[in-house]
């Protein structure tokens, strides 16, 4: 997938650990820690949901890699490229 | 044409809903015949109109929620004939100068389009938000004071929660608990490496959906050292303490947008580590959503307060009425630590006990934390 | 201010005269009554004496003809300083000022320069009638090849003259008539020129840019008061220059204000309220949170009649009730 598809896939994986942030402008390099109150059990369903949508094993030393919109569209793509 | 507008239904009235009209353009409208119906904080009320005549135009939809003041319909009066449709923001009346103003430089159209200023589009667009959502001024015009009054970018839902009625229940129950107990505090330090160590190990080895929080073990060391060292689970009740048999953890939960709630964990001290996660995950999402079971905000005999990653070493957390302790843990930081007079680098979290001194003793929470502390260098025996 | 000094509009015009006169050989002033009568508005009393009928000149009725010397003067190397008695009598200087002050550079492929400067008065508010009362600088401000000042305080009154003199072009001052008497301060020490290329803001605001100048500055600035008393902070921003625009600050401040109301002489057709507004739209238009407003003078010849003069002319309450529409109050 291009690094747009995977934006657009990580955002829906957020939207669905908090539906309320539909519409909400996400900024790319800030931690979703920061920016939506997200604690550990917010992240954990991320990564559940991003583990679902795309069968990648995604382990706990790889979590600092998936905490910014951009480093998680990087780590992903990097994982499985264009 | 007569305007027919939102009307004030009181000095304190800013705004209403309409829920329902009951007249349709083309409708006969006589003095006194019911319009519509408008939600307000006194409840739907039932508007009359004050001029007989013909409903021309409606200008506002049902469910939107709209200020004094705004065009809501357009009324023919008796013998009018039929105009084209009045534009959907006739301007406001404007004041008159001694001098005479200049020929207005924009005649109103009649337009189906919203009326957004440049400027108004501009920040809505780079707010995020949804302009459709936005209501004009009396003026039908969106412009940046408009904007100021929409309700904020959707903030993190909190499930029907009142947030303003937590805060109130919040602060009557810690006024009264730091009124009524006489706190005491005792803290450890607790080396967390083996749990964090294992705790990765177990992870690694799991899928991503069935991965445990480090909240999980310590919820279960907390549990079991609690069984094992009696005298914090149970109940202040009528002047004595009333020990619990089982731990029924009260869990603090953050909500999103301030305020938490520390529903009951039954069973921490039996259920395996998974099942806690389990029912831990389904706690903080009817937590959220506001669907917790009144049993669970009652029952617990005992509260962990959890302050998690990135946030603070110690607490020093207030006692839950009728509990009579309460565990405060901070981050897990890696710190410079002695182990068999080595200096070595340690996964660390600091344990603090809040006891009521009317039910208990320092010396129990010195035991309870000294108990927790070997519950945690074995997890695997979680 | 260290030294400032409190003078009337007409003195600083008259000081500024003096002391250009005294510094630089080269400049004279030129124009119908400026030497015995000491000017229409009294701005060169006692230069004739001091500096004598070579460099005091009075001309014929005749604005076409002593224009062209000036402009003649000015190619030959001298300074000339040409006072035309009103906006309406330079009409017949037109050709002259267009056709040669504002061409001769260009047309000469920058070989000739043309260091004319030309005072005149503006402006209605003095009963004169239709003829003497007119604002035409936006005639002025259309040229490519002049600059075009208005001075609206008593320091730029006395600083803009030797700045122009200064400049290798022509340059048109415009003197509101309603300011000669107006008094204010000119600071202290030796240097009291100010450049003429850039807009001041003479109040700081955060609801609405006041853009204005010349005479309805002291109007907006009442306007600005009114308004602060109903809550509604308006910045003044006088344009000093017309001629370039200072489109700069313009924009800026409405970027900040959202809001932009206009005051202008001039009549409304064609003004310079006009060209103001539409930089505005090309330079601002996403920060705009009401059409730019404009206050200009009624489509009629000025009436001699005072009130008629009044309402014909831009005043308080008018700019009052533009700022209140912008602000949709």
């Amino acid at each position: 997938m291009t690094p747009d598809q995977w934006s657009e896939l990580v955002k829906r994986t957020l939207y669905q650990v908090a539906p309320d942030l539909e519409g909400q402008p996400i900024q790319p390099m800030v931690r979703f820690n920061e920016q939506f109150e997200f604690d550990s059990m917010d992240f954990l369903s991320f990564i559940a949901g991003l583990h679902r949508a795309t069968g990648l094993e995604l382990p706990e030393k790889d979590y600092p890699r998936l905490t910014t919109l951009e480093s998680a569209v990087a780590y992903l793509t990097e994982k499985r490229p264009a | 044409m007569t305007d027919f507008r939102m009307p004030s239904l009181g000095a304190d009235m800013e705004e209403g809903t309409l829920v329902e009209w009951l007249k349709q353009p083309g409708d006969q409208l006589h003095r006194g015949d019911i319009i519509a119906v408008v939600e307000t904080q006194k409840g739907a009320i039932e508007i009359e109109v004050f001029h007989d005549g013909v409903l021309e135009k409606t200008h506002a939809n049902p469910g939107t929620r709209l200020p004094v003041g705004t065009l809501l319909a357009t009324i023919r009066g008796e013998g009018e004939a039929p105009g084209p449709p009045l534009p959907s923001a006739a301007p406001a009346e404007l004041p008159r100068a001694p001098s005479p103003p200049p020929p207005r430089a924009i005649a109103p159209q009649p337009s189906a389009r919203r009326k957004i200023t440049p400027a108004a589009l501009r920040r809505a667009i780079g707010d995020g938000l949804d302009i459709a959502t936005l209501t004009p001024g009396p003026d039908g015009i969106i412009g940046l004071r408009e904007l100021a009054q929409a309700p904020a970018p959707p903030k993190r839902r909190t499930g029907g929660i009142n947030l303003d009625e937590m805060r109130k229940a919040i602060a009557a129950a810690m006024a009264r608990s730091k009124r009524e107990i006489p706190h005491y505090y005792v803290s450890s330090t607790i080396d967390m490496t083996p749990m964090v160590d294992w705790l990765s190990a177990e992870n690694a080895r799991r899928p991503a959906p069935d991965r445990i929080l480090s909240a999980v073990p310590v919820i279960k060391a907390c549990a079991l050292a609690l069984r094992k060292v009696p005298g914090l689970n149970g109940h202040f009740i009528d002047g004595r303490y009333v020990a619990d048999d089982s731990v029924k953890m009260g869990v603090g939960i953050a909500l999103h947008g301030g305020g938490l709630i520390a529903p009951a964990l039954d069973g921490s001290d039996t259920m395996s580590l998974g099942d806690i996660m389990q029912r831990l995950s389904d706690l903080v999402a009817r937590v959220r959503g506001g669907r917790l079971r009144s049993s669970e905000l009652t029952d617990a005999t005992v509260t962990l307060s959890n302050l998690g990653d990135e946030s603070a070493d110690t607490v020093l957390p207030v006692i839950y009425p009728p509990q009579v302790a309460i565990i405060g843990v901070g981050q897990i930081v890696e710190r410079p630590w002695v182990v068999n007079g080595a200096l070595t680098a340690r996964k660390l979290a600091t344990f603090t006990v809040a006891g009521d001194h009317r039910a208990n003793d320092g010396r129990i929470a010195a035991r309870f934390l000294k108990v927790l502390g070997q519950v945690l260098q074995t997890p695997e025996a979680l | 201010m260290t030294g400032s000094r409190r003078i009337t509009y007409r003195d600083a015009v008259r000081e500024a005269l003096q002391e250009a006169l005294r510094r630089d050989p080269r400049v004279f002033l030129m124009g119908e009554d400026v030497g015995r009568y000491g000017g229409s508005y009294g701005c060169s009393k006692g230069l004739l004496a001091e500096f004598g009928e070579a460099r005091i000149r009075d001309t014929p009725l005749s604005e076409s003809a002593f224009t062209g010397a000036g402009i003649g003067a000015a190619l030959g190397g001298m300074r000339p300083i040409v006072e035309i008695m009103t906006v309406n009598f330079s009409l017949l200087a037109l050709d002259q000022i267009v056709n040669s002050a504002a061409t001769l550079r260009h047309m000469s492929g920058g070989q000739f320069s043309v260091p004319l400067v030309i005072r005149m008065a503006t402006g209605a508010g003095r009963q004169l009638a239709a003829q003497h009362s007119h604002s035409l600088e936006n005639w002025y401000a259309h040229v490519p090849g002049i600059k075009v000042v208005a001075p609206a305080t008593v320091a730029d009154a006395r600083g803009m003259l030797w700045t122009a003199l200064e400049d290798p072009d022509p340059v048109i001052i415009f003197e509101h008539a309603m300011l000669y008497n107006e008094e204010g301060d000119v600071p202290g020490g030796d240097s009291l020129t100010v450049p003429i290329d850039g807009a001041a803001i003479r109040r700081d605001g955060t609801d609405v840019s006041l853009i204005t100048y010349g005479g309805s500055l002291k109007k907006v600035l009442a306007a600005a008061d009114e308004l602060a008393k109903e809550g509604i902070s308006g910045e003044v921003i006088d344009l000093r220059s017309l001629r370039p625009l200072d489109e700069r600050t313009i924009l800026n401040s409405v970027e900040k204000t959202h809001r932009a109301v206009i005051v202008d002489e001039g009549w409304r057709s064609g003004s310079l309220a006009g060209e103001i507004s539409a930089r505005i739209m090309e330079g601002a238009f996403f920060a705009l949170d009401w059409p730019v407003e404009r206050v200009c003078s009624a489509e009629v010849p000025i009436p001699y009649a005072r009130h008629l003069e009044i309402a014909a002319t831009p005043q308080v309450p008018g700019i009052v009730s533009a700022v209140r529409r912008a602000m949709r109050r």
